[in-house]
């Protein structure tokens, strides 16, 4: 398959600050990509010019052929949105939302309203159809504000954090949706700064950070990067000083990085078994108190500690 | 096209499904209106409508039957209450007054009126010089516009009538030639004989227009004190709307529709375009509920439908105008929001909603020609007296002039801003 959207040194200057620093990569038709970094890394800057709402400072793409600078209402054809923040009109019904939104990408008659069937049943709101958005749940109102990205049957459809802030349940329903999805054929550009949803959902990974793409590709080359690393969770009390306790386990023989996080260290290692019981002398010493320990295999989390010395969630 | 509709059909159905809108957009303005009906006693039989004592000045230069019946009836017992008449004979020295603000028009009524309309003994002889129409002069100072509106409403309904008596006895006169009942040579005295019954119906006829009375053929002229209420209401809850619609430009960027808007196959000036559409369709159908709702529950005659709704949408295309401007300047939701009710406010009171703009100082009757208030209801008080769209060109003009010199001004805002902050 060939790429429908390719990425050149795509960069966004706000005055003085870089939000996006020349990024590029592309995305192969049929695949599904994430990008993957902590908040404010610029992943929802990139998203935004990829989808023609913000011009570029530099550097271009094309999305099926088309450039996002030169072509924006060819691109916005070929792509969907689903934005990060819910973008519905909420005293409009979920069918009257779907309606009016599939008129915005040109449908209309009687596919318009076939299609908004379609659509509703994708998303489980048959039922709900003829109710005032305002009247759902956050779980809900997710799934109407994927929908308006799904109307027009897009080729390529970006999902900026789409499971930001709503229920477990709801959360496997938009990541089996989006499986769903893939298998019917679509692309998809998918953001998060939650490393299970791209290790769950990705064919390929782009892990930015500071608006830079620190690295790029599937999840077994990527963990490669940190060898056959293990990262060993400690979670320690609210009160506890989790910073002084991962810069004392720097010294540990074994223990290759330590950062701590809310009331947790993050402690990369060869072998957790060889550092454990250092590890735990050590929080005594200091008088912590180890509620609980994870060990991991390697995985993108442990890969952006590897690249930046922090972890995803900092 | 079809986008810009759709959009403005959307933002219209939205407007009218938000309740708290709906109360300010609706509710209020005819909450108010019934409440200024009680306190002028429209609602009680009491006919004070806070209109009196308009002065005006009567230049008769004419002194003969026609000229005298209309200087009647502007010292007429009817109108005793509404105007406050003075007589003069120099036409220069009774403009110069207009000029200084001493009253709101002059009507000059010159030599030679009674005879242009009359015929005289000789008139129709064939060697009788032709005799030239002479027109009545209302010299009106702009700066009280519904008194000199009143005024212009009371002469034209008088030289209507005479129009229509010279007219109708012409043209009976050439009939009865034609049909062989009278001789070309008894055609004069017929003539006279016509011209007379006209002097004798004049004062009477023109006793037609009355303020503050019912009377069975004055209804169009009739002033009703709810005509000059509830579209100054309704104009100034209009402001009120077109704010609501333009805070909806920045609300829908702040909740996310917008730019979600920008990145469909839909380009900017169609959702702009749409935008407005939607503030327009919202205070022209706010307009027209008021009116239909006035005229149902209070049986107010709101006059020409033709020139009413011509007059409602350039009010409504001004105010659209304003309500682009402020958002176009403003920068969240809640600033148009208070921007938009403050603008309310003082175009509601400078453009006369609460008092007669003749009753305020020069500089505020200035300040209201920027106001969409002041036009319309001075538009409106003049086909509440009796007026039609023909009578409108003056504060229909200065509506449509105004729609669209703000909206440009804020289309050339919005091009720098960017509709998304980018």
């Amino acid at each position: 398959m060939g790429n429908i959207l390719e990425v050149q040194n795509l960069a966004k200057n706000y005055g003085d600050f870089q939000a996006v620093k020349g990024v590029s990569f592309n995305i192969e038709e049929g695949e599904i990509f994430s990008l993957l970094g902590p908040n404010g890394a610029g992943k929802t800057t990139t998203i935004s010019m990829l989808s023609t709402l913000y011009t570029p400072t530099s550097g271009d793409a094309t999305i099926g052929g088309y450039s996002v600078t030169k072509n924006p209402m060819a691109v916005r054809g070929v792509i969907g949105v689903v934005p990060q923040d819910l973008a519905l009109y909420e005293d409009l019904t979920a069918r009257e939302n779907l309606i009016f939104w599939g008129q915005m990408y040109n449908l209309s008659g009687k596919s318009l309203n076939s299609r908004v069937d379609e659509v509703l049943e994708q998303i489980g709101l048959t039922d709900k159809a003829r109710n005032r958005v305002k009247t759902f749940s956050g779980g809900m109102k997710r799934r109407v504000n994927i929908g308006v990205g799904l109307l027009h049957k897009p080729r390529l459809l970006f999902m900026d954090e789409p499971t930001v802030g709503i229920d477990p349940q709801s959360r496997r329903s938009i990541l089996d949706t989006v499986k769903d999805l893939n298998k019917q054929g679509m692309t998809l550009l998918y953001t998060t700064h939650y490393m299970e949803e791209a290790q769950e959902l990705s064919n390929r990974v782009g892990i930015i950070d500071h608006g830079e793409m620190i690295a790029l590709g599937t999840q077994k080359e990527l963990t490669q990067q940190v060898g056959q690393a293990e990262t060993l969770i400690l979670h320690v009390g609210e009160n506890d000083d989790s910073e002084a306790l991962a810069a004392s386990l720097k010294g540990i023989q074994g223990v290759q990085q330590a950062e701590a996080t809310d009331h947790e260290v993050s402690i990369v290692c060869a072998e957790a078994e060889d550092v454990l019981a250092a590890v735990v002398t050590k929080a005594n010493d200091r008088g912590i108190k180890i509620r609980s320990i994870d060990i991991r295999e390697p995985n993108l989390e442990a890969v952006f500690l590897h690249l930046t010395g922090r972890a995803l969630r900092d | 096209m079809l986008k810009t509709f759709l959009i403005g059909i959307k933002d219209v159905r939205l407007a009218f499904r938000d309740r708290a809108a709906l109360i300010l957009m609706l509710a209020a303005p005819f909450v108010l209106t019934v409440g200024l009906g009680l306190v002028t006693g429209r609602f009680s039989g009491n006919t004070n409508n806070g209109l009196s004592d308009i002065p005006v000045i009567i230049v008769n230069l004419d002194k003969e039957q026609l000229g005298d019946a209309l200087a009647d009836v502007f010292t007429s017992a009817d109108l005793a209450d509404l105007l406050e008449p003075a007589a003069s004979s120099d036409p220069e020295a009774a403009r110069k007054s207009i000029d200084e603000d001493k009253a709101a028009a002059v009507v000059i009524i010159p030599a030679g009126f009674t005879r242009s309309i009359i015929p005289q003994q000789g008139d129709f002889s064939s060697n009788a010089v032709a005799v030239e129409p002479v027109k009545i002069e209302v010299y009106a100072n702009p700066t009280r516009p519904t008194g000199a509106g009143i005024i212009k409403a009371i002469v034209d309904e008088f030289l209507s009538r005479v129009e229509e008596g010279r007219i109708s006895g012409a043209t009976s006169i050439v009939q009865m030639m034609m049909s062989g009942r009278i001789s070309p040579s008894q055609a004069e005295a017929e003539g006279i004989a016509m011209g007379e019954q006209i002097q004798a119906n004049s004062p009477s006829n023109a006793l037609a227009i009355k303020i503050n009375s019912s009377t069975a053929n004055g209804e169009a002229t009739n002033f009703d004190a709810l005509a000059y209420i509830a579209p100054a209401m309704a104009l100034m809850f209009l402001m009120y709307t077109v704010t609501y619609g333009g805070r909806s430009i920045l609300a829908e960027r702040a909740q996310g529709t917008l730019p979600r808007l920008l990145v469909s196959p839909t380009n900017s000036a169609q959702i702009l375009g749409g935008k407005v559409f939607g503030i327009f369709l919202t205070g022209a159908a706010q307009m027209l509920i008021l009116i239909g709702a006035s005229s149902l529950f209070f049986q107010l005659k709101w006059g020409d439908p033709l020139g009413v709704i011509v007059l409602v949408l350039a009010a409504v295309m001004a105010a659209t105008g304003w309500g682009m401007i402020i958002t176009a300047i403003a920068r969240t939701p809640s600033q148009v929001a208070s921007v938009g009710t403050a603008i309310m406010l003082i175009f509601g009171i400078m453009g006369g909603s609460f008092i007669s703009l003749e009753q305020m100082p020069v500089f505020i009757q200035m300040f209201s020609k920027i106001t969409p208030n002041a036009w319309a209801l001075d538009g409106f008080t003049t086909l509440g007296l009796g007026g039609t769209l023909n009578d409108l060109s003056t504060p229909i003009i200065a509506l449509l002039s105004m729609g669209i010199v703000l909206f440009l001004a804020s289309v050339a805002l919005f091009g720098k801003k960017n509709l998304v902050q980018k």
